[in-house]
């Protein structure tokens, strides 16, 4: 696999990634003299570092301070809003423990970060809003619980927007992160996307080997195209929600973050999978995503659907679209072009349907079970004034709106028609499927990165016109997948969306790794 | 359909959301941006089309009717901004 972008404009601001096979790690237990460095360990790609903990060239303790070094030298980024030192220590022991033993799981050792959208069991676990910013649950999400049973490491919770609602990550409550790209020869910060910035950014920094992150409508593929980061969202049922905090339900996938197409099949092998706690969570058994990756791609019909061109759309999205399309067909893959006839109405009904059921989901924060209080005369005006100081602007914008929709008199017009447009938008895919399109080819994202404070001031559609690309698939329930496949002439990334039939993810994976070994990794020049 | 200050603050009840008066004028824009946004579904011909109700082509899991748990009352209040002996304290309801 080549390891860098294409000469000259390589962003490999860290160490060349170090193989464990090379002599570095060759070198036996009894004569090491002294431990890699940290630079050398947070280079790993999640395999290497599997591989080398396997061999024990170094331990999950070590792996484990290393990634805790290099999250507190990057606390400029804003990633984490909990850092989670004590917990990472305990459960590296633990792992070294079970290599010892000859017990180690798929991910044993590994360090991750995980969004705080998930809740785990004594570790704060706050959605990144006021009202839940001093919750810590007695249970554990099913995903993040997975990740455990396999042996990975938790180093703490990243920085989101409050309650996955937004573009940028700038709705957190805890601020925005900083992304660890910059335009060059500029020192304006950069968002990292969102809404899971904070994990995008995490892996990009190299501050984690992989996180985990929620994708309702792109959260997790947008920020991982802004970012360099390969990102994807599994079809709606492959990952169980249970303890989750809940966005909108029929929407919500949680996937992987990681640097690689590789790292992010082995994470998906251990966040997929039946549970019995989430009724929607598929019982299906989870396959080898791993064995898909660098598999031929000879004969795959990709579909190009001809309604992701925008007017207006910068002419670099179009060229590295363009690029991936020749990537793709030099690979053997057939290239076919598609209609979505639906697609300009997913942005619309999203905007209905999200709301509607974050404003149901949202209810439950009235002050009394968990999460703030504010006094007030009764318990109406209780539920009020906690809910109006507890809520950031967009969510209180969001929670309005899905009341609004779902009101009485309102609800035939604006959701149940919602409801019927989602119908359509499925079914576009679903005759291009049946034709015999086994994925679609698209851009990620309509720009590369943009400023802090840049959008969605004035007018709050400008900022979800961002998700314009990546909301469709979450409409349709499909499995999605950013990956990086360039930089722009400002040196940030760009990436590509494959998007596939439901419970593909395989092929997904497969295609991917075409796109990446075509166009190499691209790693942010530390600034932090 | 633009949305009134009147609306605004219906909408903000029965979401149970304060919202003082000097703001109600920006959110209702902010209402109104938004729904002039999702307009263009009008435009769509959804005659005849079933509203989605799953995405995914399964039928819902049911599980055997049987207490899986309990026995976590001390869990449960863990997180209550006030509680006493198990229960949750809220303001008075009735007088």
């Amino acid at each position: 696999m080549k390891r860098t972008g294409s000469p000259g404009k390589t962003h490999s601001g860290a160490k060349r990634l170090v193989n464990p096979s090379s002599a570095n790690y060759q070198v036996k237990r009894s004569d090491r003299r002294t431990s890699p460095t940290v630079s050398e360990m947070t280079s790993l790609s999640l395999a290497e570092a599997r591989d080398g903990l396997k061999k024990k060239s170094f331990s999950a303790a070590e792996l484990a301070t290393a990634h805790q070094t290099a999250i507190e030298k990057a606390r400029a980024l804003n990633a984490f809003v909990l850092e989670t030192p004590e917990r990472a220590a305990e459960m590296a022991k633990a792992s070294d423990g079970r290599i010892a033993q000859g017990k180690a799981g798929p991910l044993e050792g590994i360090p991750l970060a995980v969004k705080d959208m998930f809740c785990t069991e004594g570790v704060r676990s706050t959605a990144c809003s006021h009202i839940l910013d001093n919750f810590v649950p007695t249970y554990e999400s099913t995903v993040s619980a997975q990740l455990w049973r396999d042996g990975a490491v938790l180093l703490g919770k990243t920085n989101c927007d409050e309650f996955a609602m937004g573009s940028s990550n700038e709705t957190s409550y805890f601020g925005p992160v900083h992304s660890p790209w910059r335009r060059k020869g500029s020192n304006t910060p950069l968002t990292p996307g969102g809404s899971s910035g904070g994990s995008a950014a995490a892996v990009a920094a190299r501050l984690c080997l992989g996180a985990t992150g929620t994708d309702t409508g792109g959260s997790i593929r947008q920020p991982a195209a802004f970012t360099g980061t390969v990102g994807m969202k599994p079809t709606y049922g492959r990952c169980s929600r249970w303890g989750i905090v809940a966005f909108a339900s029929s929407l919500d996938q949680a996937g992987p973050f990681a640097r690689t197409v590789r790292d992010a099949a082995i994470l998906m092998r251990s966040m997929a999978g039946p549970d019995p706690k989430d009724t929607t969570c598929a019982d299906l058994p989870v396959p080898d995503y791993e064995a898909a990756v660098g598999k031929s791609v000879k004969g795959l019909r990709i579909g190009i659907p001809k309604e992701y061109r925008l007017d207006g759309m910068p002419a670099e999205i179009e060229k590295i679209w363009e690029q991936g399309r020749n990537w793709l067909k030099a690979a053997g893959a057939e290239l076919v072009d598609v209609s979505l006839p639906h697609t300009k109405y997913a942005l619309p009904a999203y905007y209905i349907v999200a709301p509607a059921e974050a404003s149901s989901n949202l209810a439950r924060y009235d002050g009394v079970r968990y999460g703030l209080r504010v006094p007030g005369r009764e318990i109406i005006d209780m539920y009020e004034k906690t809910r109006s100081d507890g809520f950031g602007t967009e969510v209180r914008r969001r929670v309005m709106i899905g009341t609004y929709v779902l009101s009485a008199g309102y609800y035939d017009a604006y959701y149940l028609r919602a409801q019927k447009v989602r119908t359509l938008i499925k079914k576009d895919f679903e005759d291009c499927f049946k034709a015999g399109v086994h994925a679609m080819l698209t851009p990620a994202t309509p720009s590369a990165a943009f400023g802090l404070g840049e959008k969605g001031g004035a007018d709050p559609v400008e900022m979800y016109l961002n998700d314009v690309f990546t909301v469709t698939v979450n409409m349709a329930g499909l499995p999605g997948i950013a990956v990086p496949a360039g930089l722009d002439a400002q040196e940030l990334p760009l990436g590509l969306q494959l998007i596939g039939r439901p419970f593909d993810e395989e092929t997904l994976f497969s295609l991917a790794t075409v796109v990446e070994q075509a166009a190499g990794q691209f790693t942010p020049q530390p600034w932090w | 359909m633009a949305v009134d200050a009147e609306t605004v603050r219906r909408i903000a009840h029965l979401a149970r959301i304060a919202v003082a008066d000097d703001e109600v004028e920006h959110l209702g824009g902010e209402l109104n941006a938004m729904l002039a946004f999702v307009e263009q579904l009008s435009e769509v011909n959804v005659e005849g089309v079933e509203p989605m109700t799953s995405v995914t082509p399964m039928t819902m899991k049911k599980r055997a009717d049987a207490v899986t748990d309990g026995g976590i009352a001390e869990d449960i209040v863990r997180n209550a901004p006030l509680s006493e002996d198990n229960y949750f304290v809220v303001p008075k309801v009735v007088e």
